[in-house]
């Protein structure tokens, strides 16, 4: 894989935080700061076309990964390049070829769906009357009713208002799709609509997409490739048969969470009981 | 029409269109805010109608009702520009859009321009809807106004609070818990130095400097002196000069302090935190 052939080149991205603790007026001198290390040495290559996982527990730098992408966050070191531009030195020309969904749909949940949509659309630089026509196309096709697309947001289903945020991502035709969690706290039905969704889009559109995720079965399910990522740092990328290979002893057929385990010495569904400490979105 | 300049007047207008939805949306609450707001600018105007009485002296009860007229709608259009435009951040935060919203493809410029905009139309739709309902209570005589300069002293005196706003909008965006409130203590001082319902003569004096760096003190000086007195834009300069300083000055660099304010946010990771 060359450079400029890659969708998205993350090289040795760090991120710390600084937390402030025990200081609560501006007379007291002492300052107790402590630093979280968000991203440690990140790199990762994804190829155009490519359903490319991050896989790990809460905290573990995924959403921080994302948000960096996204331009949303400068990182303290490190490049990263979108279709060859830098998120940094070439901001506005990323923003055009990205879109992003979060865990939590932001909407302006007063306003319906269409309305919503059609503000992200003209952002976007879309013909309005093209849009609109698109936005019933899409959100119907997501299975939502026709009159839902016209009421307030406020009184859908976390499910539907997460495929809205979808569609509004789809609108754009982002050649970089990036999904941060994009399915957690669905119901199964609503999980698997997003994900046949997110296929769909790949196949249709050659929209490469970056999902992560502490679902294993969604990883497994969607993912070309997986990276591991525990404590800001990448421990293992590879194919799902390479990173199962891992982990393989005695014949036994090992899975994600295995993976995770011979990787870092603990469960992924332990991480997230721990979350908090020190963690990292 | 350049296909760049084009775009970003579209993506201007997205603002004015999303938060006209809104005030649709939020119909009520609007219904709420106008009655508020046309109660509130009453109470002060009878004020004036009540001063003679009040202090047992003959007074010129008409000069002094249009004067805190003047002083209570003026007050209004430019605190309505103020709070639109400095809120524009903290609203994004409450619902959860500001990552959405910064990560669109769209100059901060173009952003800022679509909220103005919204907020100059709803401030002047506000304060007229105030201003039709006042004149039913209160005789007013407007037979020596000049309104046409009145006019553009409103006009210069809007562009830099859009300004201050922009300015003041950088609160939200550096203090995720705190920053919206932050913006009204900047409102309280404009109101309180600024000669709004008393000339700033009656000030203690440290307080006075402050008023004359307050665009507001202008913008009434020069509206009292066309409506009460019929001044001409000529011998309103000493009111015009520092409204065209301060709305050549405040504009650009408002929208300067907010893009290093962003690049700070996004080095800091407070875009994400919710207040």
């Amino acid at each position: 894989m060359t450079t400029n052939a890659l969708a998205l080149d993350v090289r040795h991205v760090r991120k710390v935080f600084e937390k402030e603790r025990g200081r609560h007026w501006p007379w007291h001198r002492k300052k107790d700061v402590q630093q979280v290390v968000a991203l440690d040495d990140v790199s990762l290559r994804v190829a155009p076309r490519e359903i490319y996982g991050i896989l790990g527990p809460n905290g573990s730098g995924k959403s921080t990964l994302i948000r960096c992408i996204s331009t949303l966050l400068l990182p303290d070191a490190g490049t990263i390049r979108v279709f060859g531009h830098d998120v940094v030195r070439e901001e506005r020309i990323v923003k055009e070829l990205i879109n992003r969904v979060s865990v939590e749909a932001s909407f302006f949940k007063k306003l319906s769906p269409m309305e919503n949509l059609m503000f992200g659309a003209r952002l976007y630089g879309l013909d309005p009357k093209v849009a609109r026509h698109e936005i019933v196309e899409v959100l119907t096709r997501l299975g939502l009713e026709k009159a839902a697309i016209f009421r307030p947001m406020e009184k859908m289903s976390r499910g539907m208002q997460q495929k809205v945020a979808v569609a509004r991502a789809l609108l754009t035709r982002p050649r970089l799709l990036l999904l941060d969690e994009p399915t957690t706290g669905l119901d199964p039905r609503s999980k698997r609509e997003v994900q046949a969704f997110v296929r769909t889009l790949r196949d249709r559109y050659d929209t490469t997409v970056v999902l992560t995720t502490h679902d294993m079965d969604e990883a497994e399910r969607l993912c070309d490739r997986i990276a591991i990522i525990d404590r800001g740092r990448i421990v293992a990328e590879g194919t799902l048969a390479e990173l199962k290979a891992i982990a393989r002893r005695n014949g036994h057929e090992p899975t994600l969470e295995d993976v995770f385990m011979a990787l870092t010495g603990r469960a992924l569904s332990d991480e997230q009981e721990n979350l908090g400490v020190g963690g990292v979105a | 029409m350049n296909h760049v300049v084009r775009r970003e007047l579209g993506a201007s207008y997205a603002f004015v269109e999303r938060n006209f939805n809104l005030v649709k949306r939020y119909w009520g609450w609007e219904v709420v805010w106008l009655a508020y707001s046309i109660a509130n600018s009453l109470a002060v105007t009878f004020i004036g109608a009540g001063a003679s009485e009040i202090s047992g002296q003959p007074i010129d009860t008409q000069y002094m009702v249009m004067y805190l007229l003047i002083g209570t709608l003026v007050w209004h259009f430019l605190s309505v520009v103020f709070s639109i435009v400095s809120d524009m951040i903290a609203w994004e935060r409450w619902e959860g859009t500001i990552e959405y919203t910064l990560m669109a493809p769209i100059s901060r410029f173009t952003h800022l321009v679509g909220t103005t905009l919204f907020s100059l139309v709803y401030g002047v739709f506000h304060t007229a809807v105030i201003l039709f309902t006042v004149v039913v209570f209160f005789d007013l005589d407007l037979s020596r106004a000049n309104l046409a300069a009145a006019t553009v002293i409103l006009v210069l005196g809007s562009v830099s609070f859009i300004g201050l706003g922009i300015m003041a909008a950088i609160l939200p965006l550096l203090f995720p818990e705190r920053g919206a409130q932050m913006t009204n203590v900047v409102q309280a001082v404009l109101l309180l130095v600024s000669g709004i319902y008393y000339p700033v003569s009656v000030l203690p004096t440290w307080i006075r400097p402050f008023s004359y760096l307050s665009p507001a003190t202008y913008v009434l000086e020069g509206m009292r002196q066309a409506v009460l007195e019929g001044a001409t834009l000529g011998s309103l300069w000493a009111s015009i000069w520092p409204l065209l300083v301060a709305g050549v000055v405040s504009v650009p660099l408002g929208v300067r302090l907010f893009m290093v304010a962003e690049r700070y946010a996004k080095r800091e990771g407070r875009l994400a935190r919710e207040g």
